[in-house]
Formats: structure tokens, sequence, C-alpha cells
């Protein structure tokens, strides 16, 4: 049943997988029965998932099938190795034969699985360039953020070649992870265990006031749900534009804007100063509420 | 080799017009008589929002010159030297991956304009910085002295709590994680690695050659003993 509420943060991936798409609709391929899990891990004695840290398959959403992929967040932080990668690079390439209205990506990832980490890069890249095919073939590519690992790394990278990025609040976007930026420049750059600094750098509303995210949402799996119905439908009545030389050198000048804009910002206030007419209070705006004061100054 | 030595290497003494921009590099050379644009980044560089600009801006240059004139697409030479992503929060806050993917989108689009692409490494590719555009190539050549690494021994050691021993050890069998341009490119995601001892600008107009634009990385790691899963899961899963 898909309309309780349930917090899509808290869901495992396959909890929120099922709880997305159409009731019984959902035909996983290469399931947790197929027990192909990562060699490498086992090589290392360390735990193994069965489905190696990600779903895969196809379902119906309002009746429009899509192919979808949910990465699990609790394993390994969601970090894609070489099964792990292949799993989402074969559901794309089934994309270009199935041809689906959409392909969700429900990404909750550190990015790299170090464990096997050149393996990890290497079909991070693949994944960048199955995205771009199944673009160009006319087929919206959706991420959906909100796991507790949020999408970094790799998967930052990726998700953000998706047509659209839809967050939860909570959810988190960015390439390094605050640890590593500590770690490796100190705490003064990025203290990561200071929680409120972290989302207002990496978060859900940060990441949509300056245009990383194109949909912020509640934290509700139904809010996903709709959503992402909302924004398959439009692709349906409004197909996907192909990348161009216009639209990229369009994108080109807004990136050199936002750098100029906000050249020596390292705070989100120093953004919602610019974007809000009463910045203290965006922290505990609604959701509603948010996308109401940023759709009327955007 | 400094870089003079290396791009007079590279594409012969005379050979290429390069002008460097801090770490950014950009320019003309030619291979087999014909020119190629020349693209990169130099001394290691981590690579923030500004470089990943300049090197967008210098890719859609190429591709809106060679549509102006109406010329065949100038085939692209990317040089990879860069150390990763930069680490900072300004950058952070303003969406570095977003930067990256749009270098993506950008090396893609010359890709499915008819621009050749080929990465040399001189130095260093490192995880996020190689991954944004030297991995985005048609081709990826590392030269002989290339480092090529997501992360070191050391520091991977101590976030996966693995001793360093055994990582060590395991790294002797296993391309998988360890460092080194021989691990990448057994699994496929190095196709040449160049000798000191080669003829560079013949490696270049071969590898020109024969390009080819389909992604073949799992299927060439499959051949080489180095990646064995990739490719087979992501095919049963595409014909499920």
């Amino acid at each position: 049943m898909s309309g309780l509420q349930i917090s899509f943060l808290e869901a495992s991936a396959r909890k929120r997988l099922i709880g997305l798409v159409d009731a019984n609709s959902f035909t996983e391929f290469c399931p947790p029965e197929m027990r192909k899990t990562s060699p490498h891990l086992a090589l290392l004695d360390i735990p193994l998932a069965l489905d190696d840290g990600v779903i895969v398959g196809a379902a119906t959403l309002a009746g429009h099938s899509i192919l979808i992929a949910a990465q699990e967040g609790r394993f390994y932080g969601g970090a894609v190795g070489e099964v792990h990668g292949a799993k989402i690079c074969g559901l794309l390439g089934k994309a270009l034969t199935d041809r689906p209205s959409a392909v969700l990506l429900l990404v909750d990832s550190g990015g790299v699985r170090l464990h096997e980490a050149n393996a990890g890069l290497i079909a991070i890249s693949e994944l960048v360039r199955s995205v771009l095919d199944v673009q160009a073939a006319g087929i919206p590519v959706f991420a959906l953020v909100g796991g507790s690992c949020g999408a970094f790394g790799g998967m930052g990278i990726v998700t953000r070649l998706c047509d659209e990025v839809v967050m939860s609040e909570q959810g988190r976007l960015g390439l390094s992870g605050p640890e590593v930026i500590e770690t490796v420049k100190g705490v003064e750059e990025f203290d990561s265990r200071d929680r409120a600094l972290v989302w207002r750098v990496t978060g859900g509303k940060l990441r949509r006031a300056v245009g990383e995210a194109t949909q912020l949402v509640d934290d509700l799996i139904p809010a996903f749900r709709s959503i992402a119905i909302k924004l398959t439908e439009k692709y349906q009545s409004q197909p996907l534009a192909s990348i161009d030389l216009d639209s990229l050198l369009e994108k080109q000048a807004e990136l050199v804007k936002r750098r100029a804009r906000f050249e020596r910002a390292r705070d989100g206030l120093e953004i919602w100063q610019e974007v809000f007419s009463e910045p203290s209070c965006v922290p505990d705006m609604t959701v509603a509420d948010f996308n109401r004061q940023l759709g009327v100054q955007a | 080799m400094n870089d003079q030595t290396i791009y007079d290497r590279l594409f012969g003494k005379g050979g290429h017009e390069l002008i460097f921009n801090g770490l950014f590099l950009q320019g003309t050379a030619r291979v087999g008589g014909q020119n190629v644009a020349v693209i990169g980044t130099r001394d290691h560089a981590a690579i923030d929002g500004s470089i990943a600009l300049q090197i967008t801006e210098a890719i859609l240059n190429v591709v809106r010159e060679d549509v102006a004139s109406r010329t065949s697409p100038r085939s692209i030479i990317l040089i990879a030297d860069t150390q990763g992503q930069a680490l900072s929060r300004h950058e952070e806050l303003l969406g570095l991956n977003g930067y990256f993917a749009h270098i993506v989108k950008c090396v893609d689009l010359a890709r499915r304009n008819g621009h050749k692409l080929l990465t040399i490494i001189n130095g260093e590719a490192v995880s996020g910085g190689f991954l944004s555009y030297g991995m985005m190539a048609d081709c990826i050549c590392a030269l002989p002295d290339a480092q090529v690494r997501v992360m070191d021994l050391r520091a991977m050691s101590r976030v996966t709590k693995i001793s360093l021993e055994r990582l060590e050890t395991l790294a002797k069998e296993s391309p998988v994680f360890a460092p080194g341009a021989e691990n990448f490119w057994r699994m496929g995601g190095i196709h040449e690695i160049w000798k000191e001892q080669d003829d560079w600008p013949q490696r270049i107009s071969n590898a020109l050659a024969h390009i080819t634009k389909a992604d073949a990385r799992a299927e060439i790691g499959l051949e080489r003993g180095g990646r064995h899963f990739a490719a087979p899961i992501s095919k049963l899963v595409a014909e499920a």
C-alpha cells in the first residue's frame, strides 16, 4: 500500500521502491535469488548483500511503464562496486530497447566503493555514458535523492546529469562529503559534525535554491511518488529536448553567473540572503512555503 | 620531463601552439598533418569550478567554431593531469558536482557532433577530476609515468579498516582496488599505456584512427581478464 505516510529517509531501498511504483507492478532483474554478490568483498571476507546494494527492475507508475533502480544506503553507504554498477548500467541499456516513459534512479550513495575502488570508478564512468545515451534516445532520467547517504562522489555527478533532480529537505547532494573535506583540509574548512551547517551546504533546500535540484518534496514516500508521476506525465506531453550547443552555452553562462554572484559564499545562509526576503526563516519553512516563496522570488 | 619537453615529444617541435593559463591549457597541435584541439590541465590540478568552466568554454568553442566554419569536426585531445576535485566548502556550496556534470555534457556533445576524443594522462589521474573529462574520451591513453588512482592504499586502509599489509598482499593478485595505470588497463578503464621508447605522435595517430564511439570498456576489461563481472551482469540485466 503506497498511501501510508512513510518517511523516505527511514525506509529501506526496497520499501522506497515498492512504495513509489504501482502496487504489484514491480519485476526485479537480477534479483537476490540469483546471488550476484560482489566477488571483491568476498575476497576481503566482509559481509555481502545478495543484491549488492542495489535493486533494479521494471514497473508501472500511474500506468506508465518505467525502469527503476534503488540504491541501499545501509549497505556500505550505497557505494558503487563492479556488480552494483553493472546492474544499473544494464538497466540503462535495457531502456534503449524497452523505451520506457522514464528511468528513475533512487540514488542513495557516497560514490565509489573503496574496497573495489578501480572497478567502482570505471563503473560510474560507464553509468555516466549510459545515462547520456538514454537521454539522447529521448527517454528522460530522473534522480530521487532523499536517503541517508545522499548523492555524493561520482553519484553526485550522475544525479546532476539527470533531467530532473527531486530532493527532500533531508536529502543531500554534493561531490566531496563533509567528512572527506574535514579530514584533508581541517575542521575550520568544514566541520562535518555541525549538522545544521552540513544541511545548509549540501541539503535539499540549498540545492533547490541554487538550481541544482529541480523539485523539493516532503520526506514521504507518497510525496516522491506523486512528483514522479507528475514528471513522467510532463515528459509524455512535452518530449525531452536534446542536449545541444545552445543549451550548453546557456548553462555555461548560468554557471559563470552563479560563481560571480556567490563569489565568497561558504554557508547556505549567504545564499538565503540573496534569494529570500526573510533568510532566517528558511530552515523552519515547510516545503510548501519554501516552494511558494522560491517561486515568487525566482 | 617538463611541460614543453612532453608536448614536443607528443606533437613534435613546432607542432603545437599551446597556451598555459594557470593550471589550464589549450591550443592547437598537428597530428598526421591535421589540426587537432588540445584542452586540459597541468601540475596535478585540483579541479574547481573555475577550471571546470575553462575546460567547458574551450570545448564549446571548438564545437561552435567547427559548426560555424562547416569544416569536419577536429579531433580533441584531452590532457588529464589532476589530483582530483578541489576539496572546499565554497565549491561544494556552489555545487561542484553540477559543474562536473556540465563538463561531462560538453564532452559528450563534442562526441555526438563528430569530434574524436582522445585522453592522454600526463602526471596524475585521480577519482572525480579524472572522471569528469579524462574518462569521458573515446580512447584513454597513459604516458609511462602516469599515476592513476582513486585513493592511495594507506588512506584506503584507514577508511576500510583493513590492514595495509593485507591490502598490499591482495593488490599483487587483484587489479580491483590498488593504484596504478596497469590495473586500470587490465580492467579496461585505460585503453593504452605508452612506453618511453614509443613514437608518441605515431601512437596518437593510430589511436585516433581506431576510435570507436561506443563504450566498450566492460568488454575490454573482460578480454584482458581484469573485470570479469561488469560485462556479463550488465548484459544479464539489459536482456532480462
